[in-house]
């Protein structure tokens, strides 16, 4: 049934597809050009990232493919030498335009890094360190917010009796689905994960996996991946990038049993990479 | 086996430097303290000093270097954590970082006695003030500043950057960051320099023989008011302090007991300075433990 869903639509559809379309994407990319000083890591890609779904990109080492997710938040503004060129249009604006007020966008835009990054505060003060700055004072309401957003992280049955401990004293698996808890506390839109599972071990990275899924009906997610069965268990779409450039993006059915690009089978095969 | 060997000697080498820095440790605290405990009295401690006869104590000079350390910090504190801030979080890489760093590390090479002509210049001729605990207090803080800024700005800039990154990335702003996440973590490696610099400030004489000056008037310790002259809170008064002192009834002290005071005071020196550490740490664990949600 799943996959019935996914399959390309039928030509006489693909009108009426499109425009609905339109209205699914979250994200548009417009000729993105990243650089870093004089060095070119993204070379003109352009994609539509649709809501509500996953959407895995891979690719070897260095394809910019982190970058390209880095980009979407503007956390390359950390990075000295490095700018953006084209667009990345969110809800009508462009995303790295310099009137973009990044604080504001980041809130929207969720993020999660590759390793488990929790502050070094009680659990609890992890969740609410951006809820309050955000504004939210009220006891009631951070610890309504706490436990939602712990309960959404599948984490707070293993938590709930010990909230106030150091973040530090729990396991890898579980500070990383607490960094999840902490973003999906700022109820963003689009959350982008940058190999969120690569440090962990097996079990925690199905938990992690199962996650995604899960919170796929609230949010968009973009998800790095360098786990090629990951990208296939959990994704909707896949982007397959190679030295700076998009090569193929399609479905993930497509991309992992036919995909177009001699390319891209070549890396999923495993011939490179 | 050769490898083996030479692993053994690096192995014993470091063992025997180990020793050594042990060894001259110890047997400085054991000379001090020997010969200082026991000369050490409360009389001793809450006596004023006398110019002429034996039997005086380090009362004044005691207050004053505990005053003119608190009075240094609250300068120097907040001035060189600032710059450590600016240094590690703002600054742009370029020309004027650079020059600001050059700066810095030249200023933390001066000799203190630059500092203290430079201090009897700026602080007490220029300012018309004369010997004053303020004055004592700038030159201490011209010649600990740079401490604590390169102490806070390597601080800062060995907090994990992924913690920077997970505070951005939840739409948090760059102050707030600093705030909140950056400077709860290094705070531990921040207090520990500002430690290490109090025990400079404590043990400083040069910078303070023409700034804070060699005399401390008649204070009543009873009188709390800031303003008036008497008071031990002045901060436009004179004031010796115990390092000033050991090196003053050394070189021109008319007093008999010279060798008991010195010997006494370096004790109280040392003591002090082990003390206000120990203190420090006990209370920045509390901090650190309270924040970070540790037992």
């Amino acid at each position: 049934m799943a996959t019935a869903m996914k399959q390309r639509p039928a030509e006489t559809d693909l009108i009426q597809s499109k425009e609905n379309q339109q209205q699914n994407m979250v994200l548009h990319v417009k000729n993105l050009e990243i650089f870093y000083g004089e060095k070119r890591a993204v070379n003109g890609i352009s994609m539509d990232i649709e809501k509500n779904s996953v959407t895995a990109l891979i690719g070897p080492s260095g394809c910019g493919k982190s970058t390209f997710l880095r980009s979407i938040n503007r956390m390359n503004d950390l990075i000295p030498g490095a700018r953006a060129e084209g667009e990345i249009i969110y809800d009508d604006l462009n995303i790295l335009s310099e009137q973009i007020n990044v604080v504001a966008l980041r809130k929207e835009i969720g993020m999660v890094f590759q390793k488990p990054n929790p502050f070094p505060k009680s659990i609890y003060d992890n969740i609410t360190h951006a809820l309050k700055f955000a504004g939210i004072r009220k006891k009631s309401k951070l610890d309504e917010i706490v436990e939602e957003s712990l309960q959404k992280a599948a984490l707070w049955e293993e938590v709930k009796d010990r909230l106030h401990k150091s973040a530090l004293s729990l396991s890898g698996g579980q500070q990383q689905r607490l960094c999840i808890a902490r973003t999906i506390a700022m109820k963003p839109t689009v959350m982008l994960l940058d190999e969120p599972s690569s440090a962990l071990d097996p079990i925690s990275n199905a938990k992690v996996e199962d996650l995604i899924v899960e919170l796929k009906k609230d949010y968009s997610i973009i998800i790095v991946t360098h786990n090629m069965q990951q990208a296939s268990r959990i994704s909707d779409k896949t982007a397959f990038f190679l030295s700076g450039d998009l090569i193929e993006y399609d479905i993930t059915d497509t991309i992992f049993t036919n995909p177009s690009v001699k390319k891209t089978e070549e890396y999923i095969s495993g011939r490179f990479g | 086996m050769n490898t083996k060997t030479a692993d053994r000697i690096a192995t014993g080498v470091f063992y025997c430097i180990a020793l050594i820095i042990i060894a001259i440790l110890v047997s400085l605290f054991y000379y001090i303290l020997v010969n200082g405990l026991k000369n050490i009295s409360l009389d001793f401690l809450t006596t004023p000093s006398s110019n002429v006869r034996a039997g005086g104590g380090i009362r004044d000079q005691l207050f004053n270097s505990l005053y003119v350390l608190v009075i240094t910090m609250v300068i120097a504190v907040p001035l060189g954590l600032g710059g450590g801030i600016y240094m590690a979080e703002y600054a742009k890489p370029g020309k004027i970082t650079d020059t600001i760093r050059s700066c810095i590390e030249v200023l933390a090479s001066l000799p203190s006695i630059v500092i203290g002509m430079f201090g009897l210049l700026m602080f007490v001729n220029l300012t018309g003030w004369g010997y004053t605990i303020l004055g004592g207090a700038l030159a201490l803080t011209v010649f600990n500043l740079p401490v604590i800024v390169r102490v806070s700005e390597d601080a800062i800039r060995s907090v994990p950057r992924e913690l920077k990154e997970a505070s951005l990335a939840l739409g948090i702003t760059h102050w707030h960051t600093i705030k909140t996440v950056i400077l709860p973590s290094a705070f531990p490696t921040i207090l520990t320099g500002i430690i290490l610099a109090s025990g400079r400030v404590f043990g400083e004489a040069a910078a303070l023989l023409f700034t804070a000056g060699l005399s401390t008037p008649r204070l009543d310790y009873a009188n709390w008011n800031p303003f008036s002259a008497t008071s031990p809170l002045n901060i436009f008064r004179p004031a010796e302090t115990l390092a000033v002192h050991i090196w003053a009834v050394n070189t021109q002290g008319l007093i008999p007991d010279v060798e008991e005071v010195s010997s006494g005071a370096a004790a109280v020196l040392v003591l002090s300075v082990l003390i206000f550490n120990l203190l420090a740490r006990w209370i920045g664990s509390l901090i650190h433990r309270k924040i970070t949600a540790t037992k």
